[in-house]
């Protein structure tokens, strides 16, 4: 008697064999084969102890009212979503960029070939450089704010945080494209603090507008416990050490001439 | 039986009506199939990625992909299988950039630290018979996740999306890129992988009833 393969044996588990009423016979004049279906059978079971978190009874309302902002008017046209104000903004953002990088580039275009490789890499360093820094800067901005934010008297109910909450959202989408940027380039150091900060982001743009005193304190001790906005500090810091570094050094009369020359 | 098959057709048409109106211009429309499929979406999200912060990205950008496509899935019926079918494409590309990351970080990763603090499994919970009994299951848990975590992108994608979620094979293929036999072999593949990677810590059946502790 020919013993069921491997093979046969997790396609007929998985419900993907095409001789299932073979195999099936075959396993129950088998002890061997159903040995083998037990062990696999055994994995199979624990890995379906394996749990997924639930993300809670209201979680299509929080995915709607993150989405909602940023659907067109009208679905289907897909060029329709980058007209859209944040997406605009963002691609003005990127053209920005592009432009600064081009526009310094043809400045510092002068140089030979290997000079001229050189620049083009310290400029669109220095213009993610910058890029960074004014957008940590303003996430840090955010979270001072944040985590300065109580309630006006001891009765108040609830406090309005829906400003931080549209900046934070706003932020969120500019997060994205440095982390990605930042991972494109090599810098995991950059990436890995902007992976943190993009979290932190998300737990406030998924904030309701308006908190209990209790949940702002608890956002509160969420930013504190990350040690987020100290993070973002020293990183904005090294940045700008970076962006020192990375500037040109003046040149002298007699070096330009000898450039013009050329 | 009959019931639940009724049921899914209510689904289906209701789906296929909000399809219309989202269509027609009423966006409102799409909150109820974002709300009706968000947890479903997450579901698979979260098995394919491994953890809750791309799960969430996964099913917002599904959504979104899905509004700005919508114009082509007005001839189908079934918008769940669709949104399905972009969030599985979405986690695969999320799966390949965390996959980078990962070379590229020295460091543990965030939510590996936070996955520890957080994790359900790590809270020791009150009928646990004995500290051995948790250790293991501690342990065989981890090593669930380092199995599932050294598949390739596609075997995961078609052991999650077959064992977990019990999508077609033609479905599988259709997110793999791939025939329908290919797709049968990544299924195997990845069984097989879990299965030389977890029977050390996995006790059958029979070893249980060996041992007389089968319940």
């Amino acid at each position: 008697m020919r013993h069921m393969r491997e093979e046969e044996l997790i396609a007929y588990r998985e419900g993907v064999a095409e001789r299932r009423a073979v195999i099936a016979d075959h396993l129950s004049a088998c002890e061997k084969c159903r040995a083998e279906m037990e062990r696999i059978e055994a994995v199979l079971a624990a890995l379906d102890t394996l749990p997924v978190p639930d993300p809670g009874a209201d979680y299509g309302r929080q995915v709607w009212k993150e989405i909602a902002p940023r659907l067109a008017e009208q679905p289907g046209r897909w060029w329709q979503a980058w007209f859209e104000p944040r997406r605009l903004a963002a691609a003005g953002g990127i053209v920005a960029l592009i432009v600064a990088a081009f526009v310094a580039g043809r400045i510092t275009k002068h140089g030979g070939i290997g000079d001229n490789v050189v620049n083009k890499e310290q400029v669109r360093e220095r213009v993610l450089v910058v890029a960074v820094g004014e957008h940590l800067g303003h996430s840090e901005r955010m979270l001072i704010e944040l985590s300065n934010e109580a309630p006006d008297n001891p009765k108040q109910k609830e406090v309005d945080i829906s400003a931080e909450q549209r900046r934070a959202e706003d932020l969120l989408q500019e997060n994205r494209l440095y982390r990605q940027t930042a991972l494109r380039e090599g810098d995991a150091g950059l990436a890995s603090v902007l992976d943190e900060l993009e979290r932190v982001l998300l737990d406030v743009a998924h904030s309701p507008g308006e908190v209990t005193p209790a949940q702002l304190e608890a956002i509160q001790k969420k930013i504190e416990a990350r040690g987020i906005l100290f993070k973002v500090r020293v990183v904005n810091k090294e940045l700008q050490q970076r962006q020192e570094a990375s500037k040109p050094a003046p040149q002298n009369d007699s070096a330009k001439r000898e450039r013009n020359k050329v | 039986m009959q019931q639940s098959v009724d049921s899914a057709q209510a689904i289906a048409e209701s789906d296929a009506l909000a399809v219309e109106r989202t269509l027609a211009g009423d966006r409102d429309a799409y909150r109820v199939l974002v709300e009706r499929h968000s947890h479903s979406v997450f579901r698979l999200a979260y098995r394919m990625t491994g953890n809750r912060h791309d799960a969430e990205e996964v099913v917002q950008e599904a959504f979104l992909r899905g509004y700005q496509k919508l114009g082509q899935f007005a001839a189908r019926a079934n918008f769940g299988t669709w949104v399905y079918r972009i969030a599985a494409n979405y986690a695969i590309d999320r799966m390949r950039q965390r996959q980078k990351e990962n070379a590229l970080r020295e460091t543990p990763r965030v939510e590996d630290r936070e996955g520890t603090e957080n994790d359900p499994v790590n809270r020791v919970p009150d009928e646990a018979p004995t500290p051995e009994r948790l250790t293991q299951s501690l342990e065989l848990r981890k090593q669930m996740e380092r199995a599932l975590a050294a598949l390739s992108e596609a075997e995961r994608t078609a052991f999650v999306m077959r064992h977990w979620e019990g999508c077609g094979i033609e479905e599988i293929a259709g997110v793999l890129k791939s025939s329908s036999s290919a797709a049968k072999n990544t299924v195997f593949r990845a069984v097989q992988k879990l299965r030389h990677a977890l029977q050390p810590f996995v006790e059958t059946k029979a070893q249980a009833r060996a041992m007389g502790t089968e319940s």
